[in-house]
């Protein structure tokens, strides 16, 4: 049976919160950093799964999204390759729904049975958009998550599956436009996620043969607080069953909200455990699943618990809004734009550039970044053996401060990284706290959005402090 | 075995802007005006000129642009880019082609014309469009990474660093203050550097040179036909030139306290020259003080101080301008300004006008050696030149 072999998530480092200047909210959510978005979030979900499994393992990535950077050019391939994936694997984005992570989970547990493949690494991951100052903003967060779907060993079986449609415009975001919209309140609460979820939940539950005592757990994406509280009622669970949606601390974080937070269930289940999934997005997809006897031989990770507990506060909400553009002060100094990114070159150096490769002489062992055809330390041509740099710990040698480098990450952490086993890279620092530097600090590495040009989004690697 | 270009060729002439943001000059306007310096100086006309080398890194491209400001006549002219060093690298061209007795009287020409942009510090790229994911570093920054490097290496205090850094711009500034040609002409306080606002911690303003527009222009000859124009012509003691190819970006035991650029330039110098002390032999150097923190190495890297003691040579004032050897007695890079293609020839005119004794209120006491350095590029992967100069 298909079940869920490994997971993983990933939130931002930051957090608006009590404590952010000119934030009115009392709760807290999660916030992408200004080199963050939904590809980015996608790889460090992707790689939290896959701790201790090869990513060589994988036949198929379903990349679920409502915020992926580009109408047309697939964002699963990105993705695949900064998570070091194989290039010969089924790639596909899902996307337009809030329940589009949940679709490619059925796509893949389809996929899986159908012996297509198997090993299918699902992602979801948004960071989505709302006005300055409404409800949205407020109640919205920023993450993803990341299942590994299969039928060896799974440390949960997917028993039962059922998906419903439900047509209605609640809440929705023009192809062509940045924010999300939504109807009156009242309206999307009664006709849309109540409705829907009461509906989808019963029809399953006879389907699998179960009742909600069944249920360890029961996991639901509500739209906010209220719906969840009001969902409770209606579905007659108790609260000692349901999930805790992390309202407070997290944030509805879109597509990727009901795999964080099965995520998050799976981190507690006890083999036996019993849970019930729903996702909601113009209709419901509602999964009955069932803990194993394999679930603690699961190595430890970041996933929901870590990444959540390790953060840090925005000091104000001026710095979110330049984060998101929607604020973008006189930078004082007087910079050449920045080119546009060649294709051509980009598309030379996909394996050092997403993948993060290196060369290893093969002649005298030296790890050189970038890689060079002639050997700098003995002078031996084309010996070398790819070395990926993206996985290893490393250490900052010396660094700098950049405080005219613009507006937007100031003073802009210029490194000099060394990394264990060898090897050298120029880059630059994120999720940084300036007064914490320290040569020789710790680092590890974060795939990263350097900046978009002329419609291009090019992606990188940053390091940053090792996440506690 | 090659042999040595030392006092194989002689500068019978030099020309040099006042340097600063020219709103008032061209391109055209700063190499008239330090070409012809150069003519009167030597006694000579741009007939007399067979061949020439000019430096620039972004103003222009080709050789024309040199031709058609001191109006040449159909000679050949090589336009010479390579970064800092590119006016010492036309000059070195200039004298080979000379000592190799190919021309008689040849003109070297370094020119920079900055201050026609928007931005406040370089906006030097290249010319071919790139993948882009190395980070666009601006110079501060990157020798700032040095300075961080620095201050760990040899467990000092960062405030330690910052104030001997700061004594550098201090030197700089007194020297530059007496230059009616150096773009800053104002002395500093020790306390002036130290609180200047942040460029690229740990460098603040005062640890930055300036950006400026500039050319200067030397003629060279043979030193037989040197003696019939002129009896204080300078002559060439040597000439050393390193180029990395980013050795200390890619190997990770580079240390980023010293540049070894720097240190195999002006072995390559010394030798030709003959030096085996240079703290004793030199009587003043320009040196490439783009930032503090790179004069700081340099002492280190060119022999003036042991490692890791440059320091206590800055404490002792070995190098202001009465000290035992002047560095940059006419303001340096600091000071005089920094037109990126220029500076090298810049350097050579203060070493001219200090051998021939016409340095004015700068003048070193009967000096009989003087180096020129240049270091363009950053830690990790530099272009480097060192000049030597007697009499």
């Amino acid at each position: 049976m298909a079940g869920i072999v490994s997971y993983g998530a990933y939130v931002p480092l930051f957090r608006l919160g009590r404590g952010t200047a000119g934030w009115d909210a009392p709760t807290e959510r999660a916030v992408a950093n200004f080199d963050e978005d939904s590809v980015t979030m996608a790889v460090a979900a992707l790689r939290d799964a896959l701790t201790g499994m090869d990513p060589q393992s994988i036949d198929a990535l379903y990349f679920a999204s409502t915020t992926q950077p580009y109408a047309e050019k697939q964002s699963a391939t990105t993705i695949a390759w900064g998570a070091n994936l194989r290039p010969d694997i089924f790639t596909v984005d899902c996307t337009d729904s809030l329940r589009a992570g949940t679709n490619a989970l059925k796509l893949a547990m389809d996929s899986v049975k159908a012996g297509s493949a198997a090993r299918v690494a699902v992602v979801a991951s948004d960071a989505r958009l709302a006005q300055p100052r409404s409800a949205f903003e407020r109640t919205f967060g920023d993450g993803a998550a990341a299942v590994v779907v299969g039928e060896e060993n799974p440390l949960a079986t997917i028993e039962g599956h059922l998906s419903f449609s439900h047509e209605i415009m609640d809440t929705w975001r023009p192809a062509d436009e940045e924010m999300v919209r939504a109807w009156e309140d009242r309206f999307r609460l009664e006709k849309g996620f109540i409705e829907a979820l009461q509906d989808s939940v019963s029809k399953s539950l006879q389907k699998f043969g179960t009742t909600p005592k069944d249920y360890t757990k029961v996991i639901f994406s509500a739209p906010d607080a209220r719906a969840h509280r009001e969902a409770i009622r209606v579905l007659g669970v108790e609260a000692s069953q349901v999930q805790e949606p992390l309202f407070g601390a997290l944030g509805h974080t879109g597509t990727g909200f009901p795999l964080m937070l099965l995520t998050a269930a799976l981190e507690e289940a006890k083999p036996g455990d019993r849970l019930l999934l729903a996702s909601y997005g113009d209709g419901c997809d509602v999964f009955s699943l069932q803990v194993t006897q394999d679930a603690a031989r699961l190595q430890p990770r970041r996933g929901m618990k870590g990444h959540l507990a390790a953060k840090k506060l925005l000091p104000n909400y001026e710095q979110y809004l330049k984060w998101r553009g929607l604020h973008q002060p006189d930078p004082g100094v007087r910079r050449p734009a920045i080119p546009t990114p060649s294709a051509t070159a980009l598309f030379r150096e996909r394996e050092r550039n997403l993948r993060f490769e290196a060369a290893k002489c093969r002649a005298c062992g030296t790890v050189q970044y970038p890689p060079q055809r002639v050997c700098t330390r003995c002078g031996e041509r084309d010996k070398y053996e790819p070395v990926r740099l993206a996985d290893r710990p490393a250490k900052l040698f010396t660094y700098a401060l950049d405080y005219i480098a613009g507006s937007v990450d100031v003073p802009l952490v210029v490194c000099i990284v060394n990394f264990d086993g060898g090897g050298r890279a120029l880059m630059t620092m994120t999720d940084r706290v300036v007064e914490q530097l320290e040569v020789e600090m710790p680092l590890e590495m974060s795939f990263r959005k350097l900046y978009e040009a002329e419609g291009i989004h090019n992606y990188f690697w940053k390091c940053t402090p090792v996440r506690a | 075995m090659a042999e040595s270009i030392r006092d194989k060729v002689a500068v019978i002439g030099m020309g040099c802007t006042k340097f600063g943001e020219r709103w008032d000059a061209s391109l055209e306007d700063l190499l008239v005006e330090a070409g012809y310096e150069a003519f009167e100086d030597a006694g000579l006309t741009a007939k007399d000129i067979q061949a020439a080398w000019v430096g620039t890194v972004v103003s222009d491209r080709t050789g024309q642009f040199l031709a058609n400001a001191l109006k040449f006549d159909y000679i050949p002219i090589t336009r010479v880019e390579n970064a800092c060093a590119t006016a010492t690298d036309a000059f070195m061209n200039a004298c080979f082609a000379v000592a190799a007795g190919v021309y008689d009287i040849v003109m070297a020409a370094g020119v920079e014309k900055l201050k026609d942009n928007p931005y406040t510090g370089l906006a030097v790229g290249g010319a071919n469009l790139t993948s882009g994911v190395e980070p666009a570093v601006p110079p501060p920054v990157q020798f700032a990474l040095a300075a961080t490097r620095y201050a760990h290496h040899y467990d000092m205090p960062m405030e330690e660093l910052k104030r001997i850094l700061a004594k550098i711009a201090v030197k700089n500034h007194a020297n530059g203050a007496k230059n009616p040609k150096a773009h800053f002409r104002r002395e500093i306080k020790l306390e002036d550097a130290l609180k200047s606002p942040m460029v690229a911690w740990p460098l603040g303003l005062y640890d930055c040179c300036g950006v400026s527009d500039g050319a200067a222009v030397a003629i060279i000859t043979r030193p037989e036909i040197a003696k019939k124009i002129r009896d204080d012509y300078m002559l060439v003691k040597g000439i050393g030139f390193a180029v990395s190819g980013r050795q200390g970006l890619l190997l990770d035991d580079y240390d980023f306290v010293h540049f070894e650029e720097n240190v195999r330039a002006a072995k390559m110098a010394y030798e030709q020259a003959g030096i085996t002390n240079p703290l004793q032999e030199i009587d003043l150097a320009e040196v490439h003080d783009c930032f503090t923190i790179t004069e700081l190495l340099i002492y280190e890297d060119l022999g003036f101080a042991p490692r890791g003691r440059g320091r206590e040579h800055v404490d002792a004032g070995t190098f202001e301008l009465t000290g035992e050897l002047a560095v940059n007695p006419d303001g340096g890079l600091k000071c005089f300004g920094h037109p990126i293609g220029g500076s090298g020839l810049r350097m050579i005119y203060e070493v001219y006008k200090q051998l021939q004794g016409k340095a004015g209120p700068r003048q070193r006491k009967n000096p009989q050696l003087g180096l020129t350095h240049n270091i363009g590029g950053r830690p990790g992967s530099f272009t480097c030149s060192v000049a030597i100069f007697g009499r």
